[in-house]
């Protein structure tokens, strides 16, 4: 097959490359610029596209020995997945834009791009699996390496994109076994730091960057019962299920810690109140998508896994699709088998079958498990 | 199959040139060494720079060596700007000694000029950078004069814009990335109303274009080797007896205006180099042009909705720059690349990252149009037959570069 590998100057993807050319594949090595302006060299965390990164990826598009490439998608990176982030989180939700680059720039505007261009297929360093299923039809799995598994920011992959997608890491057990190749192949990225919290976001401070970003102004911290606790300095600062930064100035009457319940951007208010508060029975969503082969049935109940962070454990759960009957829009129903806390609406619920990915959708409704009135606030 | 069409990033070294410079490196001897050995580098260098200046219509005590291109419109951008404008202290002698006194009475200025630089957005990265370095950290007052859409100045504008209080112009010679000839003898002239003195940037069009730097009045004049099958690394400043620039390496005072030792070998295989390009230029040019001229009319041919960017007659000839409406001109490049054909997006900046050529744009193309630029440019080495392979690989590589759009 022609495929394109896509390298970012890290370990995984020279490695996955290389095993996509040991594979006996024609491979092309593209690099994604996605900033315009590149930082000369990377300082101390690791961000995306530096001009240091570009440089890793073509030494080890060198020593393995196929052509390398810069595409320039800065642009669709800033419109698809920067600037969602802001909007997402202006909006008082909590958006994973790992999962929006997988979905709209590496298998979506890349992966069009490669098709076109005269390629089979779009290979990277994720940590995930393909397996082919006996009628053909290709599925998303966990990755051998669970610690290392990414197969929940990939759960946004289409039946399509996962004909055309690669993931030679996947069947490795951990992490330093692609070091260890890495260093046998000569790369001198091997020892590289990994990359971590958000690329575009170098220095990890994401609510410094977002207040930049966001604009912050102060406003009220209430209650459940919408009495007001104190003053915060800006309500897109705040994800529901936080615990630190919630300054009112006076402990709860019975000393317990306060959560964030709710975020809510139009009035610039934090809904606080204790922890139980912040379990769910019920979630929900209209924006889903299925990883491969749908349910036969997806309308009657079926049982499965939920998982809804990219580190969180999957819990398990039942789940159908049906009629909203505010909207009348269909949206996947999630019903944890007992109540999830630390849901954030504008997150990604994950459905799991064993290892297999079944699909995603995005939150956008939640049942509380715990009715007020029974909570001490 | 291999066909190299761009010769405009770095040209291949003729034999000739490689046997030069080989045998010029096996020379032992610093060319500023007393001793003969330093003597017989120091000829070699002299005769170089002979060479050089020759090709160029210059005197040798006008030509300068430096690293490259990059490196001489530094030095003349900001070597001219800090002469023209800066308080220099002057040695005064006190009872027969000499001293510096920076008091107000020993502080010179050697002109009075404004601060005003004035050039356009279609130049070269070395010199837009400069000029911008020179705006944030001197002070000085860049005017962008505009360029019409084939890329050639605004003279009407230049013209408006030049006054006494103008410290320098500078200007291309040829554009480099679509080949458009710029007038710089009208440019000089303008100029000269004013007392202004006028740099041009002529990388890309030595070996193509006569060039006599004594009949131009141009003040400084950079070009570079590797364009003319000399080795990277070499270039040089030509600048007039009369024009005094400030330098940027300052040390052992080997030339004018720079210091560092002197590469004998790259400055022997330069001239080398030169003379090969210069030996025959009506010809060699006349040769490319028909060369050009054949692929110009191929391209729109097998590809009608291509535009030819640049102007149609007055450019250097090897240079033919194409946009392809709705492709992605690194899609093109992919392309073409895995046909084995070697061309260019027209601009190339450090980290390899495409973008929109800031030439086009300046011409007024609006960034779609900019994106879908290739520019093929030929060398001596260029035959028919490549171009016919190229002309034949493309309406393919349009056809998919298209079907994969604008990311």
């Amino acid at each position: 097959m022609r495929v394109l590998a896509a390298m970012s100057g890290g370990v995984d993807s020279a490695v996955a490359a290389a095993r996509a050319v040991d594979a006996g594949h024609d491979v092309v090595g593209v690099h994604l610029a996605l900033s315009r302006n590149p930082g000369t060299l990377r300082t101390g965390a690791r961000g995306c596209c530096t001009i240091e990164d570009s440089m890793d990826a073509q030494r080890a598009a060198n020593i393995i020995g196929i052509p390398y490439y810069v595409w320039d998608f800065s642009e669709r990176f800033k419109a698809d997945v920067v600037d969602d982030f802001v909007a997402e989180y202006s909006a008082g939700r909590t958006p994973n834009p790992c999962m929006r680059c997988n979905e709209r720039i590496k298998f979506a505007a890349l992966l069009e791009k490669a098709l076109a261009l005269g390629f089979d297929a779009v290979a990277t360093g994720h940590y995930a699996t393909i397996v082919t299923a006996d009628d053909g039809s290709r599925e998303l799995h966990r990755a051998a390496a669970w610690a290392k598994d990414q197969s929940y920011v990939l759960g946004v992959l289409t039946a399509d994109q996962l004909a055309h997608a690669m993931f030679p890491l996947g069947a490795t057990p951990s992490k330093a076994e692609v070091r260890a190749e890495a260093a046998a192949r000569g790369f001198a990225l091997a020892s590289k730091p990994d990359s971590h919290d958000i690329c575009f976001i170098p220095d990890g401070d994401t609510r410094g960057w977002l207040a930049d970003k966001v604009g912050a102004e102060p406003g009220a911290i209430l209650d459940r019962s919408g009495a007001v606790l104190g003053t915060h300095e800006g309500a897109a600062a705040f994800t529901v299920g936080q615990r630190k930064g919630i300054n009112v100035g006076h402990p709860t009457p019975d000393g317990r810690p306060r959560f964030v319940l709710e975020v809510r951007p139009s009035t610039n208010e934090v809904v606080v109140g204790p922890k139980e508060a912040l379990a769910l029975r019920e979630l929900a969503g209209a924006r889903f998508s299925w990883a491969g082969r749908a349910p036969d049935d997806a309308t009657t109940e079926f049982a499965c896994e939920v998982q809804v962070r990219a580190h969180a454990d999957p819990v398990p759960a039942t789940a159908l699709v049906s009629t909203s009957s505010t909207t009348g829009d269909d949206e996947l129903v999630v019903t944890p088998t007992d109540p999830i806390i630390g849901v954030a609406p504008g997150q990604t619920a994950v459905l799991y079958v064993g290892t297999r990915v079944l699909g995603q959708f995005t939150i956008d409704r939640t049942v509380s498990a715990v009715p007020q009135t029974s909570l001490v606030e | 199959m291999n066909v190299y069409l761009d010769h405009a990033a770095t040209s291949p070294m003729p034999a000739e040139v490689i046997e030069a410079y080989v045998s010029a490196l096996a020379v032992v001897g610093n060319p500023s060494s007393i001793h003969t050995q330093g003597q017989t580098a120091k000829r070699m260098l002299e005769e170089a720079r002979e060479a050089v200046a020759a090709a160029v219509g210059a005197e040798p005590i006008e030509v300068t060596f430096t690293s490259g291109g990059t490196e001489a419109i530094n030095l003349a951008l900001k070597g001219l700007w800090w002469a023209r404008t800066s308080a220099v202290i002057e040695p005064v002698e006190i009872h027969g000694t000499v001293s510096t006194r920076s008091t107000s009475s020993t502080v010179s200025t050697r002109s009075t000029t404004g601060r005003r630089i004035l050039s356009t957005r279609a130049e070269h990265h070395a010199t837009i950078d400069a000029l911008e370095w020179l705006e944030r950290h001197e002070g000085a007052v860049i005017e962008w004069i505009p360029v019409d859409s084939l890329g050639r100045i605004d003279l009407v504008a230049l013209e408006a814009a030049l006054g006494p209080d103008v410290a320098l112009v500078t200007t291309l010679w040829s554009n480099n990335e679509v080949g458009t000839v710029q007038p710089v003898a009208e440019i000089v002239a303008l100029a000269a109303a004013h007392g202004v003195p006028v740099h041009a940037d002529a990388v890309s069009a030595l070996g193509q274009l006569p060039i006599d730097f004594a009949a131009s009045g141009l003040a400084a004049l950079s070009i570079s080797a590797h364009k003319i099958g000399g080795p990277v690394g070499t270039g040089a400043l030509v600048t007039a007896r009369s024009t005094v620039v400030e330098p940027l390496l300052h040390g052992g005072g080997q030339q004018r205006f720079r210091s560092g030792t002197q590469d004998a070998a790259g400055a022997h295989a330069f001239g080398v180099a030169a003379e090969h390009a210069s030996g025959d230029l009506a010809g060699h040019a006349a040769h490319l042009t028909q060369l050009r001229d054949h692929l110009i009319a191929g391209i729109r041919g097998a590809v009608p909705s291509a535009v030819l960017r640049g102007d149609p007659s007055d450019r250097v000839p090897g240079n033919a720059h194409f946009t392809f409406p709705g492709c992605e001109g690194d899609s093109l490049l992919f392309l073409l690349d895995a046909a084995g054909f070697s061309v260019s997006t027209g601009s190339a900046c450090q980290a390899g990252v495409p973008e929109a050529s800031h030439v086009l744009l300046a011409m007024g193309l609006s960034e779609p149009e900019a994106r879908g630029a290739l520019r093929f440019t030929l060398g001596n080495s260029t035959t028919v037959e490549e171009l016919d392979a190229l002309i034949a690989a493309l309406p393919d590589a349009v056809t998919r570069a298209r079907s994969a759009g604008l990311a």
